[in-house]
């Protein structure tokens, strides 16, 4: 530790963060040396972005201390944190759109003479420095008039013109082409030899292999190991994201031998420009197929085109053999899918409507305006799932933002057991909730299958996947790139195929 | 061209246009004497335009303006004629207040976080309220110095005059392009406008920036109340019933994007001579009738509405790029 | 109706449900304390104000007064209450009364039977809010930006159809919608209170008024839910045009006239104040009807009031900011964030091990 801090530029020491029940991060440590791309990996959950939000001042630590060149520092704000030296680009940029370049490099440091903008003069050294970042454009245009790939360097000259000790960059490949990763990555390896700390976040391996230098692994809340890359696979890498023991951890659960049903829903050649590749994937009855993954290579998207809430632009889906039309979720569910989707916040609650109402939703609107059911209809439904499913709430008839994470998860899912569906597709089902609601859930989808349901669950939790899948997809770069069934339906070989990559060959196998 | 000089360009055009056709029917509109009251008779909805232009820059709405408007003429009135104070001393006391009144909605929109059409509706109430209470009859000002303002103008050739009251507001326009575009309070404005958690995470100060936005709003509506009060020489609680509406639509014809962000002062003016032009239009015309100018306003208002939302959806044109290797 | 599930044996247990809400409780809302603190203001100021009489074969009292004088911006709550459920707001009703009420003016003194005159003026107002539908739907324009273009134009339509003159008709029917009165009580409580009931009913017994909330609570887990929201928000614009219509033919009605500039001249802003008073949260939601009406006889009960008291009717205006002022106050994070600290620290004192 004493011999970090010498060259450690910026140090975390037993980070704990507390959000209500949960531990976000539990005791972690983390450091930077200066003239490093360190970059920090896990999954959606892990922890990664409060472990960011810390360091850049955006949250306060519940425990531990940050320590900036050695000495400890708490920042009140990410403004605070830039005066002391850490920029953050994130990957939505936050800058302003409708304001020129050079305005966005220079807002709120204008210099102006009596009271007015030296327009000239910013212009002028706007340009300037861009041009040290090797880009030559008129300063003067919309910034959103530029690519993404324009607006991250110009996030990040501002972010190191007014700090310049540490830069964290915070996903900011995700919607960059090729060309455009290649120029980024200069720009990195320049301000890295200028001897910036740099962090580095992205779900794309590959690019972690190329541009870092170390990498620290976080899961659950917890930092699993920081090493040189020089010294580590592919392999490792993926292994130490997705599961404690993985390699060691396997038994087989005679599920992927199981007898299947017959096909129940036919996915054929279904994509979208730039979202996910065609693929082809039927779901048969009494069965379920896991989904694996990392975060970014396409398996939500997968989901959402299956489900119409993003439109296919080609393929077709047939159900029990007939052609069906899926463009919307309305018709998704009238055709009798369901779908509890990966924000459960955004995308799934009703916050303010009780739980009762929130479990008959979609059946009430499948049923449309005029068959309303009625109370003792409602209550019906809501305690008969509530009861499968073990909804813990004090009366149905509280709104459903006061139940636990787990319970809230439980809830969707009795939303769509209530529409009697035929095909459930699960979003990370398990993600963020409790042990005791986690078990209740896993047992549920098991029951489901007994129950003749096909089902579509997607998850990162390797030991999960292979615990109740009869088959497993595996999704990399927005293709689907493998089918596991039989004995392949194993952490290993799972962990193998989403780390396998055509460019790049494993030392250890 | 740049995006946001787009409908700019088509309310220039459309104006020109619009000119030009009226000159043809009707060959005096062509005259400094026409231009001249042009200036005068849209002196205070130009002002309190003006205002309303950093207000909806900033992505909000000041609905209280025509009350502000109507609240000054009612104190400049009470205070020369009840209590004998000299109208420059009244037109100050009226700017103070109003400048209160609009740091008071801002600060209440910011640590409220409330909707800004809903604080400004408390405003609007207060302010035509207030006024009532003041005086709920209309009270005629007269005063030397009213009478000597009324005759002071610049003579063009021609014919025409540029009033105190019209040179007022082209120097309150001066003033507001000034502050939009050279200070840093306008780059604050538009940074607002654009996205208030950028600006807050690039270091604009929020609270202040949105409690000076309405404050400039309300100073300027006071200052068009005083202009009103000039032009008619009298204070009435309901004077300038609506005239935030005509605000609004002089902004958002000028080419400022209804939510923020986008747009420029100077568009304002050429909003407001659009919406002149309508009413001289009508007047010389002698048979259409007065209403007509708020379905034509309505008509612009929609069709720039629907312009924006074509020219601000559409992908931004992507900008060639120099890489040097 | 299929509900069976194939999917787990219905379990036989009786669900845990919390007591429906009792008359007592409703009554203790602080909407209907404030209507009493009102009421017993003006009865104070005016101790004959709960007198009511029979003359002439109907009610007459200032009670019956406020109800009446209320009823334009309780049946234009009634249609933005459903509109700010969904997280919209319609700032035209205003412009729409001033057309409905022009339409039945000039049809009837041309000639045209009342009854045409009135379904005509009603379509008007569905066709005005359809138009507001359509821009906050299909152009995805905000529905403040998007109402506020009838706000413009609809009073210098209006002007049009009466060709700017304020328009007297003798009409029976049109009157007796403004002024009459059915059993004793005047026509527009009888108006208000039918559409208030009908409308309650609507939403509650069908799934209308669950869909609209779970819209106006989370669009898009709407979406993820099969809930198609696009009728739903037209429908609701077009209701909401429907009432303002309504209102319109109330209010000219009782002048006798129809009056383009003034009629229901700011009563947008009332019809949204009574819905807030009502309790319907301007961030959508949870609505009633019924109680957005209370807030409407709430905000009748000042005017009466202010007026009986000797003030000018002007002075209304300052009272109604304040009371804006207040509930804004009220409902701040910060007033929050005090309630949650006071209930919540006695809790979790109870919790701890």
């Amino acid at each position: 530790m004493e011999t970090d801090s010498a060259t450690a530029v910026l140090q975390a020491r037993g980070i704990v963060k507390i959000f209500g029940q949960h531990r976000a991060l539990d005791t972690v440590d983390f450091d930077l040396r200066t003239g490093e791309v360190h970059a920090l990996l896990g999954e959606n959950g892990a922890g990664k972005s409060t472990l960011i939000k810390i360091l850049t001042g955006a949250y306060q630590p519940d425990g531990g201390e940050v320590l900036l060149q050695g000495t400890p520092v708490s920042f009140r704000d990410p403004l605070q944190a830039q005066g002391y030296g850490i920029g953050t680009v994130y990957q939505e940029v936050n800058l302003l759109p409708n304001r020129s370049v050079a305005e966005n490099l220079f807002l709120g440091h204008q210099p102006t003479r009596w009271g007015l903008i030296r327009r000239r003069e910013i212009d002028e050294r706007a340009a300037a420095l861009l041009a040290t970042y090797g880009l030559e454009i008129d300063v003067r245009a919309e910034l959103s008039e530029y690519s993404v790939a324009v607006q991250q360097i110009v996030a990040i000259a501002r972010a190191v013109e007014l700090s310049g000790k540490v830069l964290v960059l915070d996903e900011p490949t995700a919607s960059l082409d090729r060309n455009e990763v290649d120029r980024l990555f200069e720009v990195v390896e320049r301000l890295k030899s200028r001897g910036l700390g740099i962090i580095f976040i992205t779900h794309f391996l590959d690019q972690v292999f190329r541009l870092s230098d170390r990498v620290t692994i976080l899961r659950n809340g917890r930092k699993i190991g920081t090493q040189p890359l020089a010294q580590v696979s592919t392999t490792d890498v993926v292994r130490m994201m997705l599961g404690k023991d993985v390699a060691f951890d396997h038994h087989p659960t005679g599920l992927s031998g199981a007898e299947r049903g017959i096909p129940r829903v036919t996915f054929k050649g279904m994509g979208k420009a730039g979202r996910v590749a065609p693929f082809d994937l039927t779901l048969h009855e009494g069965e379920v197929v896991g989904v694996a993954g990392l975060l970014g290579s396409g398996r939500t998207e997968m989901a959402r085109l299956m489900f119409g809430v993003d439109a296919a632009d080609q393929g077709s889906v047939e159900i029990n053999g007939r052609a069906v039309a899926v463009k919307t979720p309305a018709q998704a569910v009238a055709a009798g899918f369901g779908f509890c989707p990966e924000d459960r916040k955004l995308d799934g609650i009703f916050g303010d409507l009780s739980v009762r109402e929130n479990i008959i939703i979609a059946l009430q609107a499948k049923l449309g305006w005029f068959r309303a059911l009625n109370r003792d209809e409602q209550i019906e439904l809501a305690g008969r799932y509530a009861e499968a499913l073990d909804i813990r709430a004090a009366n149905h008839d509280m709104p459903v933002k006061l139940l636990s994470g787990g319970n809230q998860q439980k809830v969707i899912l009795a939303r769509w057991l209530a529409i009697d569906p035929s095909v459930l597709i699960l979003d990370e089902p398990t993600r963020g909730i409790d042990v005791g609601a986690h078990a209740e859930i896993v047992r549920t989808i098991n029951r489901l299958r007994e129950e003749g349901l096909a089902l579509l669950v997607i998850s990162s939790e390797l030991d999960e996947v292979v615990a109740y899948s009869n088959r497993v997809v595996v999704m990399r770069d927005r293709e689907m790139v493998a089918e596991l069934t039989g004995d392949d339906v194993a952490p290993d070989v799972i962990v193998r195929a989403i780390a396998d990559h055509p460019t790049r060959q494993e030392p250890s196998a | 061209m740049n995006r946001s000089l787009r409908p700019l360009a088509a309310t220039a055009i459309i104006f020109a246009l619009a000119y030009a056709a009226a000159i043809w029917q009707f060959p005096g509109l062509w005259s400094t004497r026409v231009l001249g009251n042009f200036l005068t008779d849209n002196a205070f909805l130009g002002i309190a335009a003006v205002g309303m232009t950093f207000v909806i820059l900033s992505g909000g709405i000041d609905l209280s303006v025509g009350a502000v408007i109507g609240f000054t003429t009612v104190l400049v009135a009470t205070l020369i004629m009840w209590g004998g104070l000299h109208p420059l001393v009244a037109f100050a006391i009226a700017l103070g207040v109003a400048a209160a009144f609009g740091a008071a909605m801002g600060a209440a929109i910011h640590y409220l976080k409330v909707p800004s059409f809903i604080v400004t509706l408390a405003g609007m109430f207060l302010a035509r309220g207030g006024a009532s209470v003041l005086s709920p009859d209309s009270i005629g000002i007269k005063h030397a110095f009213f009478t000597t303002v009324s005759k002071t103008y610049i003579l063009f050739p021609g014919g025409g005059r540029l009033t105190v009251i019209g040179g007022v507001m082209l120097l309150v326009f001066l003033f507001g392009i000034v502050l939009a575009h050279r200070t840093r309070f306008g780059s604050c404005v538009y940074a607002l406008g654009g996205s208030e958690t950028s600006a807050a995470l690039m270091g604009v100060p929020v609270a202040r920036t949105t409690i000076l936005i309405y404050t400039l709003s309300s100073t300027l509506a006071g200052l068009a109340g005083i202009v009103f009060s000039l032009y008619t020489s009298a204070g009435y609680s309901l004077s300038a019933v609506g005239v935030e509406l005509d605000a609004i639509a002089a902004v958002v014809i000028g080419g400022t994007l209804l939510t923020g962000g986008y747009g420029f002062v100077a568009g304002t003016l050429i909003g407001v001579m659009l919406q002149g032009l309508v009413q001289t239009y009508i007047v010389f015309d002698g048979t259409l009738s007065s209403w007509w100018t708020k379905i034509v306003i309505g008509a612009l208002l929609f069709m720039f509405i629907l312009l924006q939302r074509v020219v601000f959806s559409a992908t931004a044109p992507r900008r060639k790029v120099t890489w040097k290797a | 109706m299929n509900t069976r599930p194939p999917v787990f044996p219905s379990p036989a247990t009786p669900p845990p449900i919390a007591r429906p809400a009792g008359w007592a409780s409703v009554l203790l809302r602080p909407q209907f304390m404030a209507l009493l603190a009102v009421l017993a203001v003006n009865w104070v100021l005016f101790p004959g104000f709960f007198n009511i009489t029979w003359q002439d074969g109907r009610l007459f009292g200032s009670l019956i007064d406020v109800l009446n004088r209320g009823a334009p911006v309780a049946i234009l709550a009634i249609g933005m209450t459903a509109v700010i459920a969904t997280k919209g707001v319609d700032l035209s009703v205003g412009a729409v009364m001033a057309i409905a009420g022009a339409a039945a003016a000039v049809m009837v003194t041309s000639g045209v039977p009342a009854w045409l005159a009135v379904s005509v003026a009603l379509a008007a107002g569905l066709v005005c809010g359809l138009w507001n539908g359509v821009l906050v739907t299909f152009f995805d324009i905000q529905p403040i930006i998007a109402t506020l273009v009838l706000m413009v134009a609809g009073r210098g339509l209006a002007q049009l159809i009466t060709e700017g003159s304020i328009v007297t008709f003798s009409d029976p029917f049109l009157i007796f919608i403004g002024t009459g009165s059915v059993l004793g009580l005047p026509t527009p409580i009888v108006l208000a209170t039918l559409l208030m009931v009908i409308a309650a009913l609507i939403v509650r017994r069908t799934a209308l008024g669950l869909l609209i909330e779970a819209v106006g609570v989370n669009r898009s887990a709407a979406r993820f839910a099969g809930i198609s929201a696009r009728t739903l928000l037209l429908l609701v614009y077009s209701f909401a045009g429907f009432c303002a219509a309504l209102s319109g033919l109330i209010v000219a009605g009782d002048i006798r006239g129809a009056d383009a500039n003034n009629a229901g001249l700011w009563l947008e802003l009332d019809a949204i104040l009574a819905v807030v008073i009502g309790g319907t949260s301007l961030l959508g939601g949870r609505f009633s009807i019924p109680m957005s009406v209370l807030g409407a006889v709430i905000i009748q009960a000042m005017n009466t009031g202010i007026l009986i008291s000797g003030f000018s009717p002007e002075f209304n205006l300052v009272v109604k900011s304040g009371v804006i002022i207040l509930i804004l106050v009220l409902q701040s994070p910060y007033a929050a964030r005090l309630v949650q600290r006071k209930s919540a620290a006695p809790t979790s004192k109870g919790r701890q091990p």
